[in-house]
């Protein structure tokens, strides 16, 4: 799947749509394909702050755990509680239905240290050699 | 004969597996597919259907000799005098304190043929090894132990609809053969050993040929079991089938460390049957009562998985750990088996899983979780 072009995104396969001072943070859909069958997430309260470059919160598939990326630092808005309550979603939809949070942004500087989405895809292209 | 890549040995079968698009992983030296669709998917189809599992990666030993049998009364726990010809017998190999070398399964072959032995691929050389260390050992015993797993080829066919599939492809009816038995046959015009046995809690066959014809046996199944929705399986559903139906996997339920009494496999060790490798440590172990229990549990509700080596506690107090824990796709929650201190033990007990430093609740169980209903 070919990332999409409105979107940023991190070496660690999370994706951010900036819309004003609130971004919302996604797994992308090699992170959701690499882990397979997603059984749990366990994401940060809305009030929360987070970090930009440290674990937001936790992914889980049938094989393995993963920590989640801050791609950004801010406080937390909103969180996706549908995709808590069934998180095969983020399999399904990545870049649709499966964002994860809002995050009203700290350093909006931060959001330059992001891909677009051809040099993600390149990215990605070396990361598998193919 | 074994293909090797990039130091990791491929099976007969490996241009299938990435011809259906599977994700191969390094596993105790081969390269095996993980999954093909993704493992809750093809769960679900063994336990409705029927799947195809390549264990090119698992091991074949023979014992022959005259003192075939009492060799292995030696060297395993279970008794098998019971076996008869065309049977076969989950087993222990036992070291000297009691703890388990691996587990295996004892196919008896014909009358004065000796056994034929399956084992667990990353225990394979370590198991060939210990054996032949004890056959040179005992030399008032005339026994022979041959490793024949690069001549061998295994798969199985597991799940509900398996005798469909099979029937129309074997030359001898298979409608009346037992489960944990076995017998000669053919697929397809090639000779195999065919067993009613496996490791998902299903019906279904594992069947051992030469190694050459592993192949063309894979493809005929394969292609008969079109009709009936029959997919590959990878070992990651493999993982979480044997989990439900409580099957253990040597290096989590037991080890070298964990002997069969604490991992619950009091029934596969026979104390009366003849002195045998650990059988003193066991009978004591036995006569004090056991200190650590295996124990199953369910979290109820969506939560996060307990994995191998989480700590397990009570009232706060730290009382064992996981050895298998993983999302049951049956059952659409988090269930595991746990060794824990035997005065916790007991169905309906509570008991928490310590998940990234947070207790989350879970509930002791009655195992296996998943029990198929026999037709």
């Amino acid at each position: 799947m070919t990332a999409p072009a409105d979107l940023k995104y991190s070496k660690s396969h999370e994706w951010v749509r900036v819309d004003g001072d609130v971004v919302t943070i996604g797994l992308a859909d090699y992170a959701q394909n690499e882990l397979g069958d997603i059984t749990y997430l366990e994401l940060p309260d809305v009030g929360d702050s987070i970090v930009g470059g440290e674990p937001l919160g936790v992914v889980e598939s049938v094989k393995a755990a993963s920590d989640i990326y801050a791609p950004v630092g801010g406080e937390v808005v909103e969180r996706n509680e549908d995709a808590i309550n069934a998180p095969e979603v983020v399999n399904q939809s990545p870049y649709g239905d499966a964002w994860l949070i809002k995050v009203r942004v700290g350093d909006a500087s931060e959001l330059d240290a992001l891909m677009s989405a051809t040099t993600y895809d390149q990215f990605v292209e070396s990361e598998t050699g193919h | 004969m074994t293909e090797i890549k990039d130091d990791v040995k491929v099976t007969p079968l490996y241009d299938r597996h990435v011809a259906l698009g599977a994700r191969l992983i390094p596993f105790a030296g081969w390269m095996m597919p993980v999954q093909y669709k993704g493992i809750i998917h093809e769960h679900k189809v063994v336990r409705e259907k029927s799947g195809l599992f390549d264990l090119g990666h698992m091991g074949q030993v023979e014992v022959e000799g005259d003192d075939a049998l009492a060799f292995l009364q030696y060297v395993a726990s279970n008794d098998v005098s019971k076996i008869e010809p065309g049977h076969a017998l989950y087993a222990l190999l036992t070291n000297e304190n009691g703890g388990v070398v691996d587990d295996i399964i004892i196919y008896r072959l014909s009358e004065g043929d000796g056994y034929f032995i399956c084992v667990n691929a990353s225990n394979k050389d370590k198991d060939i090894a210990w054996m032949q260390k004890w056959a040179a050992d005992r030399t008032d015993l005339d026994v022979t132990v041959t490793d024949i797993s690069d001549q061998t080829g295994m798969i199985a066919i597991q799940g509900p609809d398996s005798e469909k599939v099979m029937t129309p492809l074997v030359s001898v009816p298979i409608a009346d053969l037992d489960y944990f038995s076995w017998m000669p046959n053919s697929i397809a015009g090639i000779p195999v050993r065919l067993a009613r046995t496996g490791y998902t809690g299903e019906d279904g066959f594992e069947i051992y040929s030469d190694i050459e014809d592993n192949a063309t046996i894979w493809d005929a199944i394969y292609a008969a079991g079109q009709d009936y929705e029959l997919e590959a399986i990878g070992l990651g559903a493999r993982d979480t089938l044997r989990l439900e139906a409580r099957m253990p996997l040597y290096g989590n339920e037991m080890d070298d460390v964990i002997t069969p009494l604490e991992a619950g496999l009091g029934w596969a060790v026979k104390l009366d049957k003849g002195e045998f490798i650990g059988r003193d440590k066991l009978s004591a172990q036995k006569a004090a009562g056991v200190p650590r229990k295996t124990i199953g549990f369910v979290i109820e509700g969506r939560s996060a998985s307990p994995r191998s080596h989480f700590p397990l506690s009570v009232d706060g107090r730290e009382v064992g750990f996981v050895t298998s824990g993983a999302f049951s796709p049956t059952f659409d929650q988090n269930i595991g088996l746990g060794l824990v201190d035997a005065d916790v033990a007991g169905v309906g007990k509570p008991i928490d899983v310590i998940i990234r430093d947070r207790a989350v609740s879970a509930k002791q169980v009655k195992t296996p979780f998943y029990k198929r209903e026999r037709g």
